[in-house]
């Protein structure tokens, strides 16, 4: 069996929050336990509502942040062993907002070429040719290469951002919401342009969103967040097909296509979000869950294997 | 008479480049109980419009219409001090963020108080009924506490239905409500559309939603009105214009949305290539004639404004072509 490029044992990031002067502080699960393989060339996406963890979940691939327990391979390799740098180098992340990621003083040769010069590599002229190469790749006219961001549309932005990710040959993109900010027409367009870079590349995403159309669209496999702990985890076609987990079923439900002859779903899960500093006992969902019985408020489920994935719920079988 | 009726409403900012025109001779008509999708990308002049409705414009902008009447009142003609009686009143606006339009330095309680009181010659423990009351309706869970809170002890969803609930404080006649769910989770967003729509129905309100998002527009207005550069290129009831889209702007939007069932995982979405044309100065012709694979020199010259069907129309020149799924 190949080694996964990326995997997640065990990956638990528990955050202080302060509570007050003289109180103790309270202890935040960002991600709870998160147990996550994925393979080379496949597009694994990631949903859940704003709290579930997922952007600290990209913040932990991108060594950004250390998990407080749990550990993280690339390739087989655990990334606390593995240089910062190199880790930078193989994983790269695309942001949802490209008016914010850029720095708006740096021109487009600049910021591309960032990568490039933090890790000390090519020359000037060198650079320049990759550079170039990059506006090529992404769809960016050459002489755009002096501009600054100001000067460009939210697309070109999102393309600069995405060939800043890719200057560096990486193996995986964290794309997190990347075309959230944009236009439908646009998203469209960069869309199209990340599929095209997977295949020419070789590369593999890892796709954070809360567009489940854009998700069905291109991913491979789908993971649903809720609380921090990962709900269920299944190919694309069954989770689609027959969502196993009551949440991911409710977040189906939510998804709007455009007809007209279908009118609101009506049957819309209430409540609101948990406080994730106070999650609920047994299973975290139970007080928003339709099926929730007795056991779902004492005990919590564990993955329960179903047609091309596994879903942790007490129902799922 | 309509509630709402807009004839060829006009809005031009002047620019150190020049006169920008924002919106250009946009129509529509709105009756009770009907919601109106103004549907378009940034920079496609729908908020603008609903702004202008509202005489919410910035201060720069200059507003021009052959006629702009809500429920028979000349808002063109109406002065500083009716708009403000007719805003919170009978016409009210929520918008996108709902923590740039609420105040924090003051309580939900205060806010939604002064909405009514604002208004109505109602004393202080009638107004903080009313917003426990509205407050229930919007789907919160113990009201009466919530009233003591500031918006920024609020999460977004819960500041979203304060919003709608100071909207609907006086019973307004028309409620325009601008990319309200755009910043929220989906089954937020699922929960605020439906609360809307019953609402609506249940008050027999006007409602406006401008949105850029087309499953929304699907699944809650009864008619649309699609945008491009300032003008409205087609409009008509929400089945006509999804089922037979036929612009060619609609039918690029629509063909550039992942839809499943329709579209194939992983295969190409449809794209509309180029930039939206520079709004400066006079644009003659059909603005969306250099993104237009179907583009003719007829595009150049004016754009007839065609009769598609009851209700249905669009501004263009070719005959409509059937999209193929």
């Amino acid at each position: 069996m190949t080694v996964p490029v990326l995997e997640l044992e065990n990956v638990t990031k528990i955050y202080p929050v302060p509570q007050g002067m003289f109180k103790p502080k309270a202890m935040l699960t960002a991600v709870g336990g998160v147990s996550l393989s994925v393979a080379r060339g496949e597009v694994h996406a990631l949903v859940g509502e704003s709290g579930s963890g997922k952007s600290t979940l990209a913040k932990l691939l991108l060594g950004l942040t250390k998990p407080t327990s749990g550990e993280i391979r690339i390739d087989g390799v655990p990334i606390a062993r593995t240089d910062r740098r190199e880790v930078a180098r193989r994983i790269q992340p695309v942001f949802q907002d490209p008016y914010s990621s850029l720095n708006p003083r740096k021109s487009v040769a600049d910021l591309i070429a960032l990568p490039l010069v933090a890790h000390g590599i090519g020359t000037s002229a060198s650079r320049q040719q990759k550079v170039a190469e990059m506006l090529d790749a992404v769809g960016l006219p050459r002489r755009m290469i002096d501009a600054y961001p100001g000067q460009m549309s939210g697309g070109q932005r999102q393309r600069v951002a995405i060939a800043r990710a890719l200057v560096m040959q990486p193996d995986v993109l964290i794309c997190d919401e990347p075309t959230s900010a944009l236009d439908v027409s646009v998203q469209a367009q960069i869309l199209n342009l990340l599929m095209d870079l997977k295949r020419e590349f070789k590369l593999t995403y890892f796709f954070i969103s809360h567009n489940l159309a854009v998700v069905e669209h291109l991913a491979d496999r789908v993971a649903v967040m809720y609380l921090g702990r990962i709900v269920e985890e299944r190919g694309r076609e069954a989770l689609f097909t027959g969502a196993g987990h009551p949440y991911s079923r409710a977040l189906l439900d939510c998804v709007l296509t455009p007809d007209p002859t279908l009118g609101m779903p009506e049957a819309v899960i209430g409540g609101s979000f948990p406080n994730p500093i106070a999650p609920p006992p047994g299973c975290a969902f139970h007080p928003r869950c339709p099926r929730a019985t007795e056991r779902c408020r004492v005990e919590a489920p564990g993955p329960v294997p179903i047609a091309d994935g596994a879903a942790a719920c007490h129902h799922a079988a | 008479m309509p509630l709402l009726d807009v004839d060829t409403l006009t809005i031009e900012i002047p620019t150190e480049a020049g006169l920008l025109h924002a919106v250009n001779g946009v129509s529509f008509t709105l009756e009770r109980g009907e919601t109106l999708a103004i549907v378009g990308e940034s920079g496609s002049g729908k908020s603008l419009t609903s702004l202008a409705l509202m005489d919410l414009l910035p201060s720069r902008a200059v507003r021009k219409a052959r006629s702009l009447r809500f429920d028979g009142i000349d808002l063109m003609a109406a002065g500083r001090r009716e708009m403000e009686n007719l805003r919170g009143d009978r016409m009210a606006m929520i918008f996108q963020e709902p923590m740039t339009s609420l105040n924090p330095a003051y309580t939900v309680g205060d806010q939604l108080a002064e909405a009514l009181r604002r208004h109505r010659p109602v004393g202080r423990a009638a107004a903080r009924d009313r917003a426990v009351h509205l407050l229930e309706r919007v789907g919160i869970t113990a009201a009466a506490s919530r009233l003591g809170q500031y918006p920024h002890q609020l999460s977004g969803g819960l500041r979203q239905r304060v919003m709608i609930a100071m909207g609907l404080m006086c019973e307004p006649d028309l409620i325009i409500a601008d990319e309200p769910t755009t910043a929220l989770d989906v089954t937020i967003q699922a929960q605020i559309l439906l609360l809307l729509r019953d609402i609506q129905r249940e008050f027999g309100m006007g409602l406006i939603l401008v949105t850029h998002d087309l499953g929304v527009v699907a699944r809650v207005a009864t008619k649309v009105a699609v945008m491009y550069a300032g003008r409205l290129v087609e409009t008509g009831p929400v089945e006509a214009v999804f089922g037979a889209p036929s612009h060619p702007y609609t039918q690029g939007l629509l063909r550039a949305i992942p839809v499943p069932g329709r579209t194939k995982p992983g295969e190409p979405l449809g794209t509309i290539p180029g930039q939206v044309p520079n709004l400066i100065g006079p644009l003659a012709g059909c603005a969306f004639r250099n993104r237009c694979d179907r583009a003719t020199d007829a595009c150049a010259a004016a754009i007839p404004d065609r009769d598609l069907g009851p209700g249905h129309r669009m501004a263009c020149v070719l005959d409509p072509v059937a999209v193929p799924a």
